[in-house]
């Protein structure tokens, strides 16, 4: 039992010697450099299809989202500035409402090599359905529930390259914490998972300075990626803990220092794409291993149209047992990629996820969007769970299925 | 009484087959002679880039652009490298697509997606695939080799009054979507003008004509609008050039996975 909570509350990223430097930056060229200004903005409803598992939750939700993009150039492109907000206002849920710098980025591109200084996004691996590998961008949890949305990482990147594939080194001198749903949203355990019950392994706690080194090549048919990875983890342990003094539980996030080494790979077969990723992490409660291979299988022009028809299988194994976040432990995911190829771009991705250890437990999802005019794109996503097991992490969402239909504006 | 009707069907069958003329050694030697100087005659450009717009128009008349920035580099003995990055629509601004092609090979091809700043290896099998929604299969996009086909001459004629052979090129690679292409190529400059396209089945499939063909460098020709039919859908498609250099300062590095991560 731990009594110690850290009211580190930093939504924004405090990073002011990045603002600064770019600050700088702007006002030298300012006066050569043209700015490109675009982005997207949208709004969302989600509808839940079950009542809540817990009060204070509600079956509607409905937010608005802008993420403008500021771009400029000089050095004839060989140095260039992105600059990327992002913000979301939700009706029920104060923790969804949050703000973010999702990339402020200076990329200086040399001969042979290139340097990201600031504010990035960072993305590994090969796999679907889990993104095992992917580890320098913090999930943004309350944005989506397929954590595909990623915080922005502070960083220093540089990355060389040649015959041999790319060398990447990375210097992470802040840690984003993961963001949760909050008392009111739903997609939550019991107890909201709240950002001020906080402890981290290392006294510099989100100032601890992490590295990371990555190595990727394309050869011939192959994708290959090894990644190494020493610091903060992005992904939290929730325990239930007591306060001795006020006798209230609450969950606390444990963020440990790890060790992780990873494993990427796709090798193209014919129509077939054969993915693979694996980890080893140490240094959090147990050190494990986890990994998810499979493939995805693509027919062009299915039954005489021009629709692209993807069939994708995953396994996902994990050796942890009992982890809030480790949903992928015995675990087969089957999708559909259903591509129309029409004027529109018209998407539909579905999925099913079973846990092989419990017939009870699994998940799915379909993923739809479609143009409705240069500017404007419709999204409809449904997810449902399963569980009848009170310890996995789909039983306290297992009322949590929804329909989420989104506009977005691109500008 | 079924027995007479059975033989008909095979008579028809059997004339079906071998109503085209066979192809002999002859017709066969000047196919290539003529694929190999198309060949010839485009060598030595280096690269290019070039600023353009495709516009899909379906069935129904509902048509859309996409604007693209095209960056190419010859690769000698063996298929050029092209890195394609979109404009718009806005919502799949910043894609980007990286191909090489090989003569001999399946080509190898990777894709950008900027909103999760994800590389994703594409399946070079399904070249029959619709490039970007179009009616340009991805097959369509990648460069001329002459090894890709065989060859087979047909005849001479008359193209929008100037001379040219009528070629029959058949796709080697058996994933190709089509069973043979109808090439007609001017006489003077074996510049491509027009191309039928038959499905694996044999039917007309598509067709792509190459209007306002312009000289580059003294050397080039280069057609500023390609015009892509499809008689089985009625879409079509319609490449336009508008700003095409030849002698960028482009190399390999410009044609690599870091290029397409940061394309934009």
């Amino acid at each position: 039992m731990t009594t110690t909570v850290y009211g580190g509350h930093a939504k924004l990223v405090s990073n002011a010697i990045n603002l600064s430097l770019v600050g700088l930056a702007l006002t030298a060229t300012s006066a050569f450099a043209e700015v490109d200004v675009a982005g997207s903005s949208g709004i969302e409803t989600r509808y839940f299809l079950q009542d809540p598992a817990y009060e204070g939750q509600e079956r509607a939700q409905m937010s608005l989202f802008v993420e403008p993009e500021i771009y400029t150039d000089w050095n004839e492109g060989s140095d260039s500035l992105l600059f990327k907000p992002f913000a979301r206002f939700d009706e029920q849920d104060d923790e969804r409402t949050h703000y973010d710098i999702r990339e402020l980025q200076w990329l200086h591109i040399g001969e042979t090599w290139e340097s990201r200084v600031g504010i990035s996004k960072v993305f590994w691996g090969q796999t679907e359905s889990l993104h095992l590998v992917d580890i320098i961008n913090q999930t943004d949890m309350v944005e989506s529930i397929d954590g595909e949305d990623k915080l922005g990482q502070p960083m220093i990147n540089l990355n060389t390259y040649g015959d041999w594939g790319r060398f990447s080194a990375y210097v992470l001198p802040y840690f984003r914490e993961r963001t949760f749903p909050g008392l009111e949203g739903r997609l939550r355990p019991p107890l909201p998972i709240l950002d001020d019950n906080v402890r981290y392994e290392s006294d510099d706690e989100e100032r601890h300075v992490d590295y990371a080194l990555r190595w990727q090549n394309s050869i011939g048919d192959w994708e290959v990626g090894l990644s190494y990875f020493d610091g903060t983890t992005r992904e939290p342990e929730v325990n239930l803990t007591v306060n001795p003094e006020t006798a209230s539980i609450y969950i606390e996030s444990y963020y440990a220092q790890i060790e992780q080494v990873g494993v990427d790979l796709l090798k193209v077969q014919g129509s077939w794409l054969l993915k693979f990723e694996g980890i080893y992490r140490s240094g959090q409660s147990e050190d494990f291993t986890a990994a998810v291979a499979g493939f995805e299988r693509t027919t062009v022009g299915v039954l005489g149209t021009s629709h692209d028809l993807g069939v994708l299988m995953e396994y996902q194994y994990d050796e942890r047992e009992n982890n809030y976040f480790a949903t992928g432990q015995n675990d087969l995911m089957v999708g559909l990629r259903w591509i129309w190829n029409d004027i529109d771009g018209t998407e539909v991705l579905t999925g099913f996820i079973q846990d092989l250890d419990d017939t009870q437990t699994y998940n799915a999802f379909i993923e739809a969007s479609s143009r409705m005019t240069d500017n404007w794109r419709w999204k409809v996503d449904g997810y449902f769970f399963s569980s009848d097991d009170p310890d996995d992490t789909y039983f306290v969402m297992r009322r949590d299925d929804h329909i989420q239909v989104s506009l977005e504006y691109f500008f | 009484m079924k027995q007479p009707k059975i033989t008909l069907w095979l008579l028809m069958a059997v004339l079906a087959f071998t109503s085209p003329v066979f192809a002999d050694e002859k017709s066969e030697k000047e196919g290539l002679r003529i694929a190999k100087e198309r060949k010839a005659r485009d060598r030595g450009w280096e690269n290019t880039v070039a600023e353009m717009t495709m516009i899909l128009r379906n069935a129904q008349g509902q048509e859309a652009e996409r604007k693209m920035r095209v960056k190419t580099l010859e690769v000698q003995d063996d298929g050029d490298k092209a890195l394609t990055v979109f404009d718009s629509p806005r919502d799949v601004s910043g894609t980007a697509f990286l191909s090489f092609s090989h003569a001999q090979e399946p080509d190898e091809q990777w894709i950008y997606l900027p909103a999760l700043k994800r590389v994703k290896r594409i399946a070079s099998r399904n070249k029959s695939g619709p490039f970007m929604g179009s009616e340009f299969a991805f097959e369509d996009m990648t460069s001329f080799e002459v090894g890709k086909f065989t060859y087979d001459y047909l005849r001479e004629d008359v193209y929008q009054g100037d001379k040219v052979y009528v070629i029959e090129q058949t796709p080697q690679d058996e994933f190709s979507g089509y069973s043979k292409q109808i090439v007609w190529i001017d006489q003077s400059e074996y510049r491509v003008r027009k191309v039928e396209f038959f499905d694996r089945k044999g039917d007309a499939l598509k067709t792509l004509e190459f209007k306002d063909y312009k000289l580059y460098e003294d050397k080039f020709w280069r057609p500023l609008r390609s015009f892509m039919y499809n008689q089985q859908t009625q879409k079509s498609t319609e490449l336009v050039t508008h700003t095409l250099s030849f002698g960028e300062d482009l190399e390999e590095s410009d044609f690599d996975n870091n290029s397409l991560r940061r394309a934009r």
